[in-house]
């Protein structure tokens, strides 16, 4: 095939759309990465290219033993977030559960709330001086702590759990019911069918929701800061080596990075693996039908449901009430009043104009890139649009902290200083939630049919004005879904931004962190309520627009 | 204006795969023009490269006197019907009609009378302020009908457009089609793998296969006379034999059917050889004398009657027999002879090329 035209390089808009979005996430987020791996082989103690971090890491106990605190974490979460999250799936999807539909979004708001929120109202419950804590050592019983191992696991799984239920739900449904009819026929016992048949369907659907637990567990900062106390794991240690006042070591938090990245990037590996097997066609004519309980059947079936969810949702609801009790610094109730909302108003208007503005700002980019980059992933297939696939997926495996740690690395120095600036916080979320928009969108237009374009090419238009008056328009819905998510996350932000900002630059999330150190339990409140607020503000509209038919995960 | 298409050469690569063998096709002014075969043939891809959405690999493509290859897709003034109806879901059923002429600048006023007299002349006219979601697949295919020629195309193309719609109303929807083209006098070139609609439809067909064109004629040339044993198949039912030609004089063949019967076919050309004939149901008839067979099965269609036949080798016939011409009903299990009608068959030699007349 010598004849073979030699492909000619277009240089047409979107050329110019994939090279500035390859140029610009190669500079956000690989070489702020590039910049961490090289800091990782140096070290102040010893001259030249050296694995002595390394070394140090899986020698001193100190160091490795983070390592084994997260993947103990991790793996138990993982472990309850599964059970429980099928089991809830399971219930959800086979039996007439009461008020299904809101129990639905009721777990998927639990999803969407900070981890932090969870963790700060779960002190408040069961800390130090938390209320339950106070209530039962007045009757002189012995109250459960939440600081420690035991603690972060259970918040985890309380707000992980839905990851599991989302995956798993969304296969359940999509179960022809004639599968399990036809092992039925075939003299099956209902047990047997459930083993043979409908867990190794969904199983796939089910390991992509534990990698998720486990991924977002081993990323996540701020619950096993609040809670851990003595147990310190792995991000948290990234952390203090690199923030802490005393002995700050760069080098060592840099190599504690690559340790994370690397174990993420296995969990992600293994997601390759799964979402590739995960591919069961199955064309569901008729959908799986709903078993009728009645009387107490249905209340034994609806019960472990409402109580996980009720569990789930204790820390909104917490937080919320906390955040109109005024306290004397010893703790003491003062009244029930708006003072704490006054005081965040007069000391940290500043952080949540900054939460807002940079949300906003953050989200107008990651919708216009939202819009182009899935045109690309979708229409525009070819070498350049798979390395852009493969580059949005590397925030899943570049936890918040780290990430942040390598955008200061990378620009704290000329030609490009950006640290201390609202740039370097609005740039961290654009990167890191653009995933949300970009998968969403790009799963909306792959349902969209090409001939719709091609007919108003036909008609006359040309394709540049026809994707911005047409495809840009249509594939609107898919974008703001999934935009809506990239909005809840940003406005939730904590791990890169605690390491980001400056006096000028924090935001809420930043400051109720500092108020729950600082032990200033109502000011964090209230502030906690104005991000759960508008999380669920944001939520209901998502579910109003897409007619409850948002794709979460 | 309507215009002539003319494709010289078409090739069409997907890597290593030739989806087009050098196609060349003559297609004139104000002609119904169908493109037919089984899927894979390479149809649409060939309709695609006319429209603008496929790349050409090779050859030349014109309208009348101009070359288009080099031409983008939206300046090409070609009006195209999508299998999916591909109507614009955002937009009213006159919005959608209204979208080409918007492109092409025509004045408010000339818009609202064009896009009034296309809804009436695909009957939809009340339904002009529907969203394409209210309306029903027949609705929406008369909807892109309206909007594909309501343009004034140069060249009308349609790729499957009957193929979601039930039964009954893909019937209706082809005289619409095929009537309204009469009256436009687009050119209009037409995709379907649907034999019996290309042949209801088409002035001419083309029948397509692997890349390649295997004949072009109007329907009953391809029908009566295939040039090959593809489009013999392709088209309507054949019964294929094998046979000998052992001699060869004045246009006319001496045919042995299986050593068993010997037929005169008039022939276009001397040759003697192993041989191919396909004889459809209609050309074979059972007499005195003949081919020796037994009945299998029997269907009765009412102004016919289909028989299975089983030859003495175990190939089994397909045989009609009108019931007007005959009033006795063959028994299964009945011992026949068959003839041939020889003057219609179609024999080929062993490059699969005609010989009959």
């Amino acid at each position: 095939m010598t004849d073979r035209p030699r492909r000619k390089l277009k240089l047409d808009f979107w050329f110019f759309v994939k090279a500035g979005v390859i140029l610009a996430l190669c500079l956000f987020i690989i070489y702020p990465f590039y910049t961490i791996l090289t800091k990782s082989v140096f070290s102040s103690k010893v001259e030249g290219v050296t694995l002595y971090n390394f070394q140090r890491f899986f020698t001193k106990k100190y160091y490795y033993r983070t390592l084994l605190r997260s993947l103990v974490i991790c793996s138990f979460t993982t472990l309850f977030a599964c059970i429980i999250g099928v089991f809830i799936a399971y219930v959800m999807t086979r039996y007439n559960v009461l008020g299904k539909n809101v129990l639905h979004v009721f777990i998927i708001l639990s999803l969407m709330s900070p981890p932090f929120i969870g963790a700060y109202s779960w002190i408040v419950l069961l800390g130090r001086n938390g209320l339950v804590t106070q209530a039962l050592t007045a009757m002189g019983l012995p109250a459960p702590t939440i600081y420690g191992r035991n603690g972060i696991i259970f918040v985890f799984t309380l707000h992980l759990f839905p990851y599991v239920y989302l995956y798993t739900s969304g296969a359940m449904n999509s179960i022809d019911s004639s599968l399990e009819e036809a092992a039925e026929n075939l003299g099956m016992n209902k047990l047997k069918r459930i083993m043979t048949i409908t867990l190794p369907v969904v199983l796939p659907s089910i390991l992509a929701g534990c990698i998720m637990v486990f991924m977002t567990c081993l990323a996540d900062f701020g619950t096993p800061m609040l809670l851990g106390e003595g147990y310190t794991v792995l991000p948290v240690l990234v952390y203090n080596e690199y923030m802490s006042e005393s002995a700050t070591d760069p080098y060592m938090a840099s190599a504690l990075s690559v340790v994370i990245v690397a174990c993420s990037m296995v969990m992600l590996a293994l997601q390759k693996l799964v979402v590739e097997k995960k591919n069961y066609t199955m064309s569901t004519l008729r959908p799986p039908q709903e078993t009728q309980l009645h009387g107490v059947k249905r209340f034994l079936a609806s019960f472990p449901v409402y109580l996980v969810i009720f569990f789930a949702l204790l820390p909104q609801i917490v937080v919320v009430c906390q955040s109109f009790v005024e306290r004397s610094f010893s703790g003491v109730v003062q009244g029930i009043n708006l003072n704490n909302y006054r005081a965040i108003l007069k000391r940290l208007g500043q952080n949540i104009f900054n939460t807002y503005a940079f949300s906003l700002v953050a989200i107008v980019f990651i919708v216009i890139l939202g819009i182009l980059i899935s045109y690309v992933l979708v229409r525009k297939k070819g070498k350049a649009a798979n390395v852009i696939d493969t580059l949005i997926m590397f925030p899943y495996v570049i936890p918040g902290s780290v990430l942040g740690i390598g955008l200061i690395v990378a620009f704290n120095r000329k030609p490009l200083i950006l640290v201390g600036t609202a740039a370097i916080m609005i740039i961290s979320y654009i990167v890191r939630k653009l995933p949300y928009t970009v998968r969403s969108g790009s799963a909306f237009l792959y349902q969209m049919d090409p001939s719709v374009e091609e007919a108003s090419i036909n008609l006359g238009v040309s394709p540049m004005k026809t994707f911005f008056t047409m495809t840009a328009r249509m594939m609107l819905p898919g974008i703001m879904s999934g935009a809506v998510l990239s909005w809840i996350t940003c406005i939730n932000e904590l791990s890169s931004s605690i390491m980001l900002y400056s006096g000028k630059t924090s935001t809420i999330a930043v400051a109720i962190y500092q108020e729950v150190v600082r032990m200033s339990d109502g000011t964090a409140a209230a502030l906690a309520t104005i991000l759960s607020v508008t999380t669920v503000i944001s939520m209901l509209i998502v579910f109003r627009a897409t007619k409850g038919k948002v794709k979460i995960v | 204006m309507s215009n002539e298409v003319i494709i010289k050469n078409a090739v069409k690569r997907y890597g290593d795969f030739t989806a087009l063998h050098g196609v060349s096709l003559n297609i004139e002014k104000g002609e119904f023009f169908t493109l037919l075969g089984p899927s894979g043939c390479g149809k649409t891809t060939l309709l695609r490269m006319i429209a603008g959405f496929n790349s050409i690999e090779g050859g030349d493509f014109y309208f009348g006197e101009n070359r288009i290859n080099d031409v983008p897709a939206h300046k090409r003034d070609i009006g195209m019907v999508f299998q999916n109806y591909a109507i614009f879901p955002h937009l009213t059923v006159e919005e959608n009609v209204a979208y080409g002429l918007k492109a092409r600048k025509v004045d408010k006023k000339e818009i609202d009378r064009r896009v009034k007299e296309a809804l009436e002349l695909v009957q939809i006219a009340p339904l002009a302020t529907r969203k394409p979601s209210e309306l029903s697949g027949g609705q929406q295919q008369r909807v892109a009908l309206a909007r594909a020629f309501v343009i004034e195309p140069s060249v009308l193309l349609m790729d499957e457009p009957l193929s979601n719609l039930d039964a009954k109303l893909r019937v209706q929807m082809r005289s619409i089609i095929k009537k309204l083209q009469r009256r436009l006098g687009i050119t209009t070139i037409y995709v379907t793998h649907d034999q019996e609609e290309a042949l209801a439809i088409s002035d001419r067909i083309a029948v397509m296969n692997q890349g390649r064109v295997m004949q072009v004629g109007t329907p009953s040339e391809i029908y009566a006379k295939p040039e090959n044993p593809f489009v013999a198949g392709f088209i309507g039912v054949s019964n294929f034999l094998n046979c000998d030609v052992t001699k060869c004089e004045g246009g006319v063949a001496k045919v042995s059917i299986k050593g068993e019967l010997d037929i005169d076919v008039p022939v276009r050309k001397s040759y003697t050889g192993k041989a191919q004939l396909s004889a459809r149901p209609e050309q074979l008839f059972f007499s005195e004398t003949g081919m020796p067979g037994k009945v299998m099965f029997s269907t009765f269609l009412g102004d016919f009657i289909e028989y299975e036949v089983e030859l003495f080798d175990g190939q089994t016939l397909i045989i009609n027999e009108y019931t007007k011409d005959t009033a006795k009903v063959h028994e299964v299990g009945e011992k026949v002879f068959i003839s041939f009608d020889a003057t219609r068959i179609s024999l080929y030699d062993e490059a699969e090329e005609v010989l009959s007349k």
